[in-house]
């Protein structure tokens, strides 16, 4: 069977100006989104604070757990419904002093008083602490920069520093615009969306690679074409590739997005959009950035592929 | 090239025969024999899937030089005495400074002689002079510091250590940490509020003697007496169970302290139905209590724990036999985590719970059941989509698939690495992922079939073009994955650990097992044409 048509060839390279629109507003959106709440919204795990998840034997709503919660003075109590059914909640707060050491049992006494002994289970509690969550944080953030640089590091020795550049270019694009999807849908960045993101750099540079690498075998092949046609014939050539692969692996992500249960929900949904953001950034940003290279090169020097001298 | 072929065959087969053994424990551990399951663990579940607590305790070794710098205050005050110095006073300041006021400089001199002697680890600061007096500063200098802070968190481990292997956790975890902090983990535990409760207690057992002329009401005011500090005795009322506290004033001097027990047993009161705590003293501490209770028979002595008043009973003879008890308002659990913590010893330093995650056994099970489901659902669906789309050749690709998700699992295994739930995430994207190996191959099949090469030459050709671009790729996704792993704390790291090990596994399956099953077959027949 063939989705694709082996000759296809469409022109992606004319469309670059019209993506890179997009790609814009739609960055600019996730960030007015963020200034609008007033910054991304952390778990526990960043921000510091308790959560606790509770099952309950009946049906109940956040209201009333709220309310029964009160003389516990948390500080701020958030509560959230936690899967499908009104018997899970996830309950939040910000304060984290050591005396809520014993925070689960607490939690579970004033419940049971409202609800009665036996009808709560205490299934999660979390602590952080603000020095540990300031840590954390600090640890992401650099495990995200180190990802970056070291695939810099790699695909600049094997292929050359454009490509490198335009692979970053391109999965800092798709960290922002999953970043942004976060702000606007308001969930929250926690420890595991960090190896999801770390998971969206693979996949996007996994994407950005395949391409590159039919773009320097073509050079070698058609060097006497310009480059924006090898470059758009590199992306006709693997469309086929893309499509099946980025479909598999959407496949596999919508299946965790929605049997893998409510802890492992943000992780899939950041990998839902990661991944689609990766192919496209793969195509209009990261062979677009290489293009805008040569182009720029060409009116200097005589740019990235030796042949186009002549054709320019 | 048919006997390449039974070669890489056999070594394909001899990974699937090791997979499979190191896995068998996983799945069947009854009905394996005892060599078996000693050779090869089942795989090991994460926290977060097995239930447990996940704990970082930061060391507040600021204490543990403070308590320093308090024995050295003491010691010195006797020291001085001894030698007959005159001195107004010798006291600990902040900023790990401790100083020694004298009336003038000829005991200064003294003074500086007898503290460079006896304490080498002290600096000798500034010198200043108000109202008469000279006060002479000296402060711990920074490698004592170090060394003080260091012992205090390795002698914290090691106290720990011994509360969670009195309080029985099979394969519990306690490492040391950067900035005095401690991780405990503790896998399968039933009840965290009272690991959390025990592990938390500083544990510091005191004797010390109750004032009891003291005017408490004063003493409630503020008012003390120099030398002497208030406590406060906690009761539980038996009938109400209402919490109470009677406030005691007593010395600050320490009489006793736990460090010189050799044993502590938890025993029921046979008259009142109540359990107390029977402790021993080694020979040190029988002979110092001895002593003590000898010269204070008819006083009152406090029995304080962390800086409660447990009970404070009056003396009413000389105890030489070197054992005591501690009686209080404490229920039997209560008292068999005391006898616990005495016995384990107690913190040099008290610990702050920084971190603290519990996950309880019913929410491990629920998501184990539904990353398994996940991982079906989208193997299935990836499954479907190779066969519709490649054929035939879709088999093979499904093939190296199962195989891959094999091999993964049996890593974990030999490897002992713990599955955590994103480390299942990590499983299920790997095989979204580890099909594209077999579709960049497959494409390029295709490309040189269209060409109008043969079957044989199509695949060799197939193969080879696409491998550069499956390496780069993958090495790339590796790189992302073994940050990750630098990174990791828990979870994530389960995540970077299967996302590593998918990666290095599906280029196997997808470059060299696919490979030898074309192989095998476009040897066997004339193929004219692939189904792909």
């Amino acid at each position: 069977m063939e989705l694709i048509k082996h000759d296809l060839n469409f022109d992606f390279v004319g469309r670059i100006k019209l993506a890179v629109i997009l790609s814009v507003i739609v960055i600019l959106i996730g960030f007015g989104s963020m200034i609008f709440k007033g910054g991304l919204s952390y778990g526990v795990d960043f921000s510091g604070g308790i959560l606790v998840q509770v099952k309950f034997n009946a049906a109940t709503s956040a209201g009333d757990i709220k309310q029964s919660l009160k003389e516990l003075d948390l500080g701020g109590v958030a509560v959230q419904a936690f899967g499908d059914d009104a018997h899970e909640f996830m309950i939040r707060a910000q304060s984290s002093s050591s005396e809520f050491s014993s925070l689960s049992d607490s939690v579970k006494q004033s419940l049971e008083k409202t609800y009665g002994a036996g009808s709560v289970e205490v299934r999660r509690a979390e602590m952080v602490g603000p020095q540990v969550g300031k840590d954390l944080r600090k640890k992401g953030l650099l495990a995200l920069v180190y990802a970056m640089i070291g695939t810099l590091i790699y695909i600049a020795w094997r292929f050359e520093l454009p490509f490198a550049i335009g692979a970053i270019l391109a999965l800092t694009h798709d960290v922002l615009i999953t970043l942004g999807a976060f702000s606007l849908f308001n969930r929250e960045i926690d420890l595991p969306i960090i190896a999801a993101f770390l998971a969206i750099i693979g996949y996007s540079l996994n994407d950005t690679i395949i391409i590159y690498d039919r773009i320097r075998e073509n050079r070698g092949r058609y060097s006497k074409e310009s480059f924006p046609t090898i470059v758009n014939r590199s992306v006709n050539e693997t469309m086929s590739r893309t499509i099946m692969t980025t479909g598999t692996t959407l496949m596999v992500v919508i299946a965790l997005f929605i049997f893998g249960g409510g802890v492992i929900h943000n992780f899939a949904f950041a990998l839902l959009i990661g991944i689609t953001v990766g192919t496209y950034s793969t195509i209009f940003v990261a062979s677009a950035f290489v293009l805008a290279w040569d182009k720029w090169q060409a009116g200097r020097t005589g740019g990235l592929t030796p042949a186009k001298g002549k054709t320019a | 090239m048919s006997k390449s072929i039974s070669l890489r065959g056999g070594l394909v087969l001899l990974c699937l025969l090791i997979s499979l053994a190191s896995l068998a424990p996983t799945v069947m551990k009854e009905s394996l024999p005892d060599w078996w399951l000693k050779a090869f663990d089942p795989i090991h579940l994460g926290l977060d899937l097995q239930g447990g607590i996940h704990l970082v305790l930061g060391v507040e070794v600021e204490k543990a030089v403070e308590a320093r710098l308090d024995s050295m205050t003491d010691q010195s005050e006797s020291l001085l005495r001894e030698k007959d110095i005159i001195f107004k006073r010798v006291e600990r300041l902040p900023g790990e400074r401790l100083a020694v006021t004298v009336y003038d400089q000829a005991a200064g001199d003294q003074v500086d002689a007898l503290m460079k002697d006896s304490f080498p680890t002290l600096e000798a600061l500034t010198v200043t002079q108000e109202g008469g007096f000279i006060q002479k500063n000296y402060r711990v200098s920074d490698k004592e510091l170090a060394d003080i802070e260091d012992y205090a968190v390795r002698q914290a481990l090691e106290t720990l250590r011994n509360r969670v292997d009195q309080f029985g956790v099979s394969e519990p975890t306690l490492q040391r940490q950067s900035d005095n902090r401690i991780l405990i983990q503790l896998p399968g535990i039933k009840d965290p509020e009272r690991a959390i409760a025990l592990l938390g207690k500083t544990a510091r057992l005191e004797f010390k003697m109750v004032v009891d002329q003291a005017d408490i009401q004063a003493a409630l005011a503020g008012n003390l007496a120099p030398g002497t500090r208030l406590l406060y005795e906690k009761n539980v009322d038996k009938a109400t169970g209402a919490v109470s506290e009677t406030p005691l004033v007593v010395e600050d001097k320490t009489a006793l302290t736990g460090d010189l027990l050799s044993d502590a047993q938890v025993r029921i009161d046979t008259r009142f139905n109540e359990p107390y705590v029977s402790i021993d003293f080694n020979a040190l501490g029988a002979k110092r209590f001895d002593q003590i209770t000898a010269a204070s028979v008819g006083r009152r002595m406090a029995i304080i724990l962390d800086d409660t008043v447990y009970s404070a009973p009056v003396i009413r003879e000389r105890i030489s036999g070197g054992s005591a008890q501690i009686s209080g308002s404490f229920n039997e659990q209560e008292a068999t985590d005391l006898a616990i913590v005495l016995r384990a010893g107690s913190l040099p330093a008290p610990v702050k719970i920084l971190e603290n995650r519990t996950v309880g056994p019913s929410l491990g099970r629920d998501s184990i059941n539904q990353g398994v489901m996940s991982v079906m659902i989208g193997g299935l669906l990836v499954v479907l989509a190779m066969v519709i789309y490649y054929n035939l050749s879709g088999l093979i690709a499904t093939l190296a698939l199962a195989l891959n998700l094999l091999f993964i699992m049996a890593m974990l295994s030999l490897f002992k690495a713990s599955l955590t739930l994103p480390g299942i995430a990590g499983i299920v994207l790997t095989l979204g992922m580890a099909v594209d190996a077999n579709v960049l191959i497959f494409e390029r099949i295709r490309e040189e079939a269209r060409l109008g090469k043969s079957a044989r030459v199509a695949v060799e050709a197939g193969f080879s073009k696409a491998l550069s671009s499956i390496v780069d790729a993958n090495v790339t996704t590796l790189i992302a994955a073994l940050v990750l792993f630098q990174f990791g704390t828990g979870p994530v790291k389960g995540f970077a650990v299967t996302l590593s090990v998918g990666i290095i596994s599906s280029m196997f399956t997808a470059i060299f097992v696919s490979r030898v099953v074309f192989d095998f077959f476009l040897a066997r027949r004339q193929i004219k044409r692939l189904s792909i």
